[in-house]
C-alpha cells in the first residue's frame, strides 16, 4: 500500500491537472489514473476526491460502471480476449485456453504472482482479423497459437509493452470496395472553404448548409436513420442560455458487436470526419466539440490528436477558422472503458460529463438539453463524413446515390464464414446477395445485418437489401456458413447483452441475465417447451418495459433465430416436462476442480442417458 | 377547465407539467410505482408504473400528462408484466419476509401482495451481499435492495451529503456508501437524514427498533398499498 501510495502521489498530479481539475473530465481522469498505475487503488480514490471535490460514493460508483477500471490490483498485463461469436467461431477460446495454461492463470483470476490477468471481453472491433486480445488495452490482431506463445515468452520476461514488437499491434484496414466516401481525399481546407462559401458560420434558421443535408437526405449512419437536417435544425433553433454553447458530438462508440468500419474511417479518413463535425460547428454556431472514442481503440489516440493538432496549426480549428472572426471551434478527445451501452447518444453524454453511462430519460432531447444542459448534436463517425462531403459536392450529388428512401454510400463491416473480411463501401440498396458474392461467402446460411441489436437473415432472404427501407444497418454484417449453430449464435448474443446492460430498469437488468440463463439452460441439455415459453415471454417483457434501445433490442437475436432456424432450438427441448434448471453434475464441478479429477468416476450420469 | 386525459376509461384532469403518475394520483387513482415519490425528481427505474400511452408502453413517472391522451393501467395485461418485474426484484436480491424487519411496511411485499404474486416464478440469483452493521444506530441489509436510488436522491438532493450512491453495473449494480472504508459508520451520516427514512424496503433500519408495531398491525396490514397510498 505504500508503494501505491508513492505511485499516486507521483502520477495523480500531472492527470488532474491535464484535465484542469474538472469534476465532468471524471471518467478520462480515472482511465489515466488505470493506465499510469495498472488499477485504481484507494489512494487514487481519494487523491481525485480531494483533487476534484467529489464524494468517495461518486467515484466508486463511475469507476464500478465500467469494465475497463479496476478497484482491486489486476495483472501487470491485463489480457482480455474478444469474445463476440466471429472470434469464437475462429477458435479463441482454445487460444485463450493455451495462454493460460502456459502462463498458469485461470481466467477472470490474477496470477499467484500478480505478473498478469486473464479474461474475455466484449468485441473490440477487430472481426476482420480476430481472433484478437487487448493487452492494457492495446489490440494485438490476428491471433495464432504461434502468437499466443510469443505473446507468452514477453509476458514471461516481463518485456514492457512498449519494447513488444510493433508488428503485435499492427492492424490492417482490410478495405475491399471504395466508392465516394473511402475515395475522398479533399485537400486540407476544401471542405471548410466550401461551407463557408455556402453560409455564414452559425447562420439563422433556415441555415444553407443545413439545407443542403435536407436536399442530400442525409440520415444517421449509426443504426437509427435519423434525418441529420432534423437533427441540426433543432439543435441550432434551441434557445441558448448566456454563457452556454452548443456542442457537436461524434459517437466513435462503436461497441456493435461485428462492426469496425469507424475503426478504418478513423484510421484512414481522420480529417474528413473532423471536417464534417467542423461542418457541424459551422452550421450551429458551435464552440466545442468531443470525439467520444471506445476505450478500445485506445490505439488510435495519439495519430488522432496528432492530426488535430496539425488542423489547429493549419488554421482549420481553434480560434477564427479559415482567419474568420468568431469561427471558433475546438475538439477533445474522450475514451470511453469499455461500455456498449455508452453507444447509446444520452449514456454517452453522461459519460462525457464524467458520470456511470446511464441512458436519460427523455424528453428533454440532447438537441435541446444535452451535454451540461446545452443544446448538443450527436453523430456517428460516418455520419459526419458525409455531412462534409455533402458540404463540398452539394446536396443534390448526394441524393442521387444510394436508394429512394436512402441516400448516399454505406460502410459495412464484413466478417465471419467469408474470404474477404474488411470494410466494404456499397451504395444504399445493394442486396445481402451482393455483398456476399464481393466478399466470398461460400455456403452462407445466416447473416446478422447490424450486428446483435440488428437483425438475422437466412438464406431465403438474401434478396433483401441494406436501406433503411429494408434492412438498416450500422454496419455490422456477420455471415454464418451452414456448418454453424445458430442457437449458439443467438447464446453469445444473450450473454452479450447481459454483460452490457447498465442496471438502470428492472426489467433490462434482470432480464437479460435471465434470459442468457435460460438460453443456457437450453445448451446444458435442460430444456423442455416450458423454457421456450419463458424465453418469447422474456422477450415481451424486454421489448415492451425496457428504458432505453439496449433492452429493447436485447432479444432480437433470440426472436430472429427462432423464426428462421426454429430446428437449432427444437433439438434441445429434449425433455417433454419440465426440468429444473439445477444441474446435479454440473454443481460438482468446483469439487472436481479441487480434487484434480475429471475422470468419469468423479461424474454422475447425465439425466437421459441414465435412464436409457 | 383544466385539460384531462383519460385512465382506464375515466376522466383525469391535470396541470401543465404535471406527469401522468402525479396527475392520476391528485385524481385518487393508484398506479403501482417503487422507485417514484412525490417529493423527488422521477427516476424512471423500476418500471412498475409503466401504462399504455395511446398503445405504447411508457413508465407513467416520466411522462407528462397531455390532453386526450388514452391512458390505461389497470388491465391484466400490465398487471401481470408487473407481477413479473417483482418477481425479477425478488429473485435478484434475497428476501425472506418473515423474519423482515419491514415486513408489513415494505412496499415491494405490499405491491406484490396487491398485484397478486403468488411465487417468485423464477429460479433464485442468491447474491452474495453482507451486512453493513458497523454503525451503532443503523443497519444496512444490502439482500434487500431493489436500486430504486430513493435514498440516493434524498441524501444527494435533500440532505445534501452523498451518503449512498449506485456502483457497478448490469446484474452486478450494487448500493455503496460515502466512505474509502465503504462502511456506513465512517460516513457522515445523520439519524434525521432523508435518505434514512425514504427506503421503501427493509435495507436502511434503525438498529433496536425491532417489532415497536406488532405484524399485522402495520402499514399494509390493515389494507391493501393501493387503498394506503396517496
Amino acid at each position: 500500500m505504500h508503494e501505491a501510495g508513492r505511485d499516486v502521489a507521483s502520477a495523480l498530479p500531472p492527470i488532474l491537472a491535464r484535465w484542469r481539475q474538472d469534476p465532468t473530465a471524471l471518467v478520462q481522469i480515472l482511465r489515466e489514473t488505470q493506465e499510469a498505475l495498472d488499477w485504481i487503488p484507494p489512494e487514487a480514490i481519494e487523491f481525485i476526491r480531494r483533487g476534484l471535490g467529489l464524494p468517495h460514493s461518486k467515484i466508486e460508483g463511475v469507476a464500478g460502471f465500467y469494465s475497463f477500471f479496476h478497484t482491486r490490483p489486476r495483472g501487470r498485463y491485463r489480457v482480455l480476449f474478444a469474445d463476440n461469436i466471429v472470434e469464437r467461431l475462429q477458435g479463441s477460446a482454445a487460444l485463450m485456453e493455451r495462454l493460460c495454461r502456459s502462463l498458469w492463470v485461470e481466467p477472470g483470476k490474477v496470477s499467484e504472482d500478480g505478473l498478469l490477468s486473464v479474461d474475455t471481453t466484449s468485441c473490440i472491433g477487430m472481426g476482420d482479423q480476430g481472433p484478437a486480445l487487448l493487452v492494457n488495452n492495446l489490440a494485438v490482431p490476428r491471433l495464432t497459437e504461434a502468437r499466443i506463445d510469443e505473446l507468452c515468452e514477453l509476458i514471461r520476461g516481463e518485456v514492457p509493452l512498449a519494447e513488444w514488437p510493433a508488428g503485435l499491434f499492427a492492424v490492417e484496414d482490410n478495405i475491399r470496395r471504395r466508392d465516394v466516401l473511402l475515395d475522398s481525399q479533399p485537400a486540407p481546407g476544401d471542405v471548410l472553404r466550401a461551407a463557408q462559401a455556402r453560409a455564414r458560420w452559425g447562420g439563422a434558421l433556415p441555415n444553407p448548409l443545413i439545407e443542403e443535408l435536407r436536399t442530400a437526405r442525409l440520415r444517421g449512419r449509426g443504426g437509427a436513420g435519423f434525418p441529420t437536417a432534423l437533427k441540426w435544425a433543432s439543435c441550432r433553433g434551441a434557445p441558448l442560455a448566456a454563457g452556454k454553447s452548443r456542442i457537436v458530438v461524434c459517437n466513435a462508440d462503436e461497441g456493435e458487436p461485428g462492426t469496425f468500419k469507424d475503426r478504418v474511417l478513423l484510421t484512414t479518413q481522420a480529417d474528413l470526419v473532423f471536417d464534417g463535425m467542423t461542418v457541424a460547428a459551422h452550421a450551429l454556431g458551435a464552440t466545442r466539440g468531443f470525439l467520444y472514442l471506445r476505450g478500445e481503440y485506445r490505439y488510435l489516440l495519439d495519430a488522432l490528436q496528432a492530426t488535430l493538432a496539425r488542423r489547429r496549426a493549419a488554421g482549420l480549428l481553434g480560434r477564427g477558422i479559415l482567419g474568420v472572426a468568431g469561427a471558433d471551434f475546438d475538439i477533445e478527445i474522450h475514451l470511453g472503458a469499455g461500455a456498449y451501452v455508452c453507444g447509446e447518444e444520452s449514456a454517452l453524454i453522461e459519460s462525457l460529463e464524467g458520470k456511470r453511462g446511464t441512458p436519460r430519460n427523455r424528453p428533454p432531447f440532447p438537441v435541446t438539453h444535452g451535454y451540461l444542459d446545452q443544446p448538443t448534436v450527436v453523430d456517428n463517425v460516418e455520419t459526419f463524413a458525409c455531412a462534409a462531403l455533402i458540404a463540398l459536392n452539394g446536396g443534390g450529388w448526394f441524393a442521387g446515390l444510394g436508394s429512394a428512401e436512402s441516400s448516399g454510400t454505406k460502410l459495412l463491416s464484413v466478417s465471419g464464414d467469408v474470404e474477404r473480411p474488411g470494410v466494404y463501401e456499397f451504395p444504399f440498396g445493394v442486396s445481402v446477395d451482393e455483398v456476399l458474392a464481393a466478399a466470398g461467402a461460400r455456403n452462407a446460411q445466416a447473416v446478422q445485418v447490424g450486428g446483435p441489436s440488428g437483425t438475422c437473415i437466412g438464406a431465403a432472404e438474401f434478396g433483401r437489401r441494406i436501406a433503411f427501407e429494408d434492412i438498416p444497418s450500422a454496419g455490422a454484417f456477420m455471415v454464418f456458413d451452414a456448418s454453424r449453430d445458430m442457437f449458439e449464435v443467438a447464446r453469445n448474443f444473450t450473454h452479450f447483452f447481459a454483460h452490457e446492460s447498465c442496471g438502470f430498469c428492472t426489467p433490462c437488468r434482470v432480464g437479460t441475465s435471465l434470459l442468457k440463463n435460460l438460453m443456457d439452460k437450453l445448451a446444458n441439455g435442460h430444456g423442455s417447451p416450458y423454457d421456450f415459453v419463458e424465453i418469447e415471454k422474456m422477450n415481451h417483457i424486454l421489448q415492451q418495459m425496457s428504458h432505453c434501445g439496449l433492452g429493447h433490442s436485447a432479444c432480437n437475436p433470440v426472436l430472429d433465430t427462432i423464426a428462421r432456424f426454429r430446428p437449432a432450438y427444437e433439438r434441445r427441448l429434449s425433455n417433454p416436462s419440465f426440468e429444473p434448471a439445477f444441474d446435479l453434475d454440473r454443481a460438482l464441478a468446483p469439487a472436481r476442480q479441487m480434487t484434480g479429477r475429471d475422470d468419469a468416476g468423479a461424474h454422475l450420469a447425465i439425466h437421459g442417458e441414465a435412464t436409457k | 377547465m383544466s385539460p384531462t386525459f383519460t385512465l382506464d376509461g375515466k376522466e383525469v384532469p391535470f396541470r401543465e407539467g404535471q406527469t401522468i403518475i402525479q396527475a392520476a394520483h391528485a385524481a385518487g387513482q393508484w398506479i403501482p410505482h417503487l422507485c417514484y415519490h412525490p417529493e423527488f425528481k422521477p427516476h424512471g427505474s423500476c418500471k412498475l408504473c409503466t401504462v399504455t400511452v395511446n398503445g405504447r408502453h411508457m413508465a407513467s413517472c416520466t411522462t407528462q400528462a397531455a390532453a386526450g391522451q388514452v391512458v390505461e393501467s389497470d388491465t391484466e395485461a400490465l398487471n401481470g408484466e408487473r407481477r413479473t418485474l417483482l418477481q425479477m426484484l425478488f429473485v435478484e436480491g434475497n428476501h425472506f419476509c418473515p423474519s423482515c424487519e419491514k415486513s408489513g411496511d415494505c412496499k415491494l411485499q405490499a405491491t406484490a401482495y396487491d398485484l397478486g404474486m403468488m411465487t417468485p416464478h423464477f429460479d433464485h440469483f442468491y447474491p452474495c451481499r453482507p451486512v453493513d452493521a458497523s454503525h451503532p444506530e443503523i443497519l444496512l441489509d444490502f439482500n434487500r435492495c431493489i436500486l430504486c436510488s430513493l435514498c440516493v436522491r434524498a441524501s444527494r438532493d435533500v440532505d445534501g451529503k452523498s451518503v449512498f450512491a449506485l456502483s457497478g453495473r448490469g446484474i452486478g449494480t450494487k448500493l455503496v456508501v460515502n466512505a474509502a472504508s465503504g462502511r456506513l459508520a465512517d460516513t457522515d451520516v445523520a439519524m434525521d437524514d432523508k435518505a434514512i427514512a425514504v427506503c421503501p424496503v427493509g435495507v436502511i433500519l434503525k438498529k433496536r427498533r425491532g417489532f415497536a408495531v406488532p405484524i399485522g398491525e402495520r402499514t399494509y396490514d390493515k389494507a391493501p398499498i393501493s387503498a394506503t397510498e396517496e
